[in-house]
């Protein structure tokens, strides 16, 4: 059963009247509805084609929320092998917000990082709909080090709402957890690659994304507050979400153009939910290109090119 | 030459350019509600008299108190490109800007400066609540980055004053990059073995508590500051139950581990000056009022925009050891 956005409505009521058609047909022998199903066909493929390749931005946040899309796990289980999961910061918890681990990409061996939101009540309940905690940075930080120090490529997936604005957490030092993280994709001296799989929400992402390479999926979205928080504080009126979510400027596209994002990753025709395995082969296949953009770099060339990376960031703004 | 010139002019000149008396020669402490005047509360660095309570202070007003004889220099902040996303929401961005520094007559949300403290070279940096609520954009970040490649020309530490309400939404994706930008200039530091010293002042949230306000060597913190990444509004809206009280504040960050210190303003200088020295190997500093330092004296006292990297070439050491000497003569 598909789930529909809001803006998919039309969408669905053609799919919905071509699936009667042929139920129909199947129930009375000898009716040929096939030309007419084939049409209803056709034409909600065009809607769906019209409809994806001009969302705005506002369309764009519930396509990369949206709870069909292939998340952190899915990208885990279909690029990576032997994918072993390291537990913990060894301090106080294992923050299932943020899964990672030692792996294998075509063959070679990585470390993995990713924010996973889960996909039913149960899963979103357990990884706390991939919004992370200080013990999730923690976690990275310590697997950051663990591939600096043996060489491995570090590859994070993002997709987190942002950092979990609770109590415990704020006690342990969110903040600087955070900070702490940035800090450590800053100083490691391996290639760091990052694919904003769908949220990329404010600094819990940042923790995580920055990166050599930053590639977002064509429908992701990376924003400094989410279009609601924005509303709520700068219109007073969190309704206004459409209009903030315009003026942040937040979708892949936006960001290409303003440097922070170096690749757009293309999702199926329909967004990456109605194509998971599509979708996945995409990230793959760009992750593998990344790699190869960074190998045969020295730990300090590549370190240093990451900081002038980011200093260097900010000098162009979008065209008028 | 004639009387027009020698009184009527004057006289003009003094109607027109008197300097406007502050509206309110009274405030109310927020706290404790007693009312201050304001030269009282000037001289007491905007804390109140009464009950202690520590209201907001001008990145201008703390280096006057902060360096010697309230001598410092400006440092040059590259200018960002303005209003990268062409973001309006009820008003434009550029009419808040120009609202802002209407206001505030500052150009921008942080002031980087050069001088000395107890004879003690540094580079400091404070951030301005008061203008837009001392938003972390490109220009802070900047700002930012700027301070600390002084520091490393100068091979100076660097203290910065954090007070922001988190990052620039107007400007979008940009000013979250501050955060990596930011820490960037935080390693350049650490890197050439300088000690940068924090202190978090009221209030320090969100992408500016998560990045460079967190990464000091020495944390410390003003009485009262409250300093998170979510506020606390934020996080009742999530959990639905009533925080402690003195959540997120300075006391309650030190008992949890978060802070070095909480240091009341009146004691902040001598506190940072004993924290450099201590840090950078040199002999405990001189407690007495120290006047302007030397060099400054000699090219010119009241102009704070005198190139300062003239100066001291030497070393550190060698060049606050001398004037500490000095000082000691006298």
């Amino acid at each position: 059963m598909t789930n529909y956005l809001d803006f998919e409505k039309p969408l669905a009521e053609i799919e919905g009247k071509a699936e009667e058609l042929r139920a129909m047909a199947r129930a009375n022998e000898g009716m040929d509805i096939e030309k007419e199903a084939a049409a209803l066909d056709k034409k909600a493929s065009d809607l769906l084609v019209s409809l994806y390749s001009n969302l705005d931005p506002w369309r764009k946040c519930m396509v990369a929320r949206h709870p069909d899309r292939p998340h952190c796990k899915d990208y885990i289980a279909g690029l990576f092998t032997e994918y072993t999961p390291l537990a913990g910061d060894r301090n106080f918890a294992d923050d299932h917000a943020v899964m990672g681990g030692l792996a294998r990409f075509n063959g070679r061996p990585v470390v993995v990082i990713g924010h996973e939101k889960g996909n039913d009540t149960k899963s979103r309940i357990e990884h706390n709909f991939g919004m992370a905690r200080p013990e999730g940075y923690r976690k990275a930080i310590r697997l950051m080090d663990l591939a600096d120090r043996f060489n491995l490529p570090v590859i994070t997936l993002v997709d987190t709402p942002g950092a979990y604005p609770g109590k415990g957490a704020e006690e342990r030092g969110q903040s600087e957890a955070i900070a702490r993280a940035t800090e450590k994709c800053l100083q490691i001296g391996v290639p760091m690659i990052s694919v904003i799989i769908g949220e990329g929400g404010s600094g819990g992402a940042v923790a995580f994304a920055t990166a050599d390479k930053v590639a977002m999926l064509e429908h992701s979205i990376y924003s400094v507050i989410s279009p609601e928080g924005c509303a709520s504080i700068l219109w007073k009126d969190a309704d206004k979400m459409k209009e903030a979510a315009e003026a942040l400027r937040l979708t892949a596209q936006n960001l290409r153009e303003l440097g922070v994002c170096d690749q757009i990753i293309k999702e199926p025709v329909g967004g990456a939910h109605r194509d998971s395995i599509a979708a996945i082969g995409s990230v793959g296949r760009a992750l593998d290109g990344m790699l190869d953009q960074l190998k045969n770099k020295s730990r300090k060339q590549i370190r240093d090119e990451r900081r002038k990376k980011y200093l260097g960031l900010g000098t162009k703004g979008l065209a008028a | 030459m004639n009387w027009i010139t020698n009184y009527v002019r004057p006289t003009i000149n003094s109607l027109f350019s008197r300097r406007e008396l502050p509206e309110n020669l009274w405030t109310k402490c927020d706290e404790c509600g007693t009312m201050l005047f304001h030269r009282e509360l000037a001289a007491h660095l905007n804390v109140c008299t009464s009950c202690g309570h520590h209201m907001p202070i001008t990145p201008r007003a703390r280096f006057n108190a902060l360096f010697d004889g309230g001598v410092f220099t400006e440092v040059k902040v590259p200018e960002p490109i303005a209003d990268p996303l062409q973001f309006r929401d009820q008003k434009k961005y550029t009419d808040r800007l120009k609202a802002a520094q209407k206001q505030t007559g500052e150009k921008e949300a942080m002031l980087v400066a050069t001088g000395e403290i107890g004879r003690t070279p540094i580079v400091a940096a404070a951030q301005d609540f008061s203008f837009m609520a001392g938003s972390m954009g490109m220009y802070v970040g900047n700002a930012i980055i700027a301070a600390a490649e002084e520091a490393v020309k100068l091979k100076r530490p660097l203290i910065l004053f954090s007070a922001a309400g988190g990052a620039r939404m107007q400007e979008g994706i940009l000013s979250l990059m501050q955060m990596p930008r930011t820490t960037v200039a935080v390693e350049m530091l650490k890197e050439a073995g300088l000690p940068y010293i924090v202190v978090l002042t009221h209030p320090t949230t969100g992408g500016v508590t998560a990045s460079y306000a967190m990464l000091g060597d020495v944390q410390l913190a003003e009485p009262g500051a409250l300093i998170c990444f979510a506020g606390p509004r934020v996080i009742e809206q999530t959990i639905h139950e009533k925080l402690p009280e003195g959540f997120q504040r300075a006391e309650y960050l030190l008992d949890h581990g978060m802070l070095d210190r909480v240091t009341p303003r009146a004691k902040l200088r001598d506190e940072l000056i004993g924290l450099v020295r201590l840090l950078l190997g040199l002999p405990p500093a001189i407690a007495a009022d120290l006047p302007a330092p030397a060099a400054a004296d000699d090219s010119a006292p009241d102009d704070a925009a005198t190139p300062e990297a003239a100066a001291p070439k030497a070393e550190p050491a060698a060049a606050s050891a001398k004037p500490a000497a000095k000082a000691t003569k006298t």
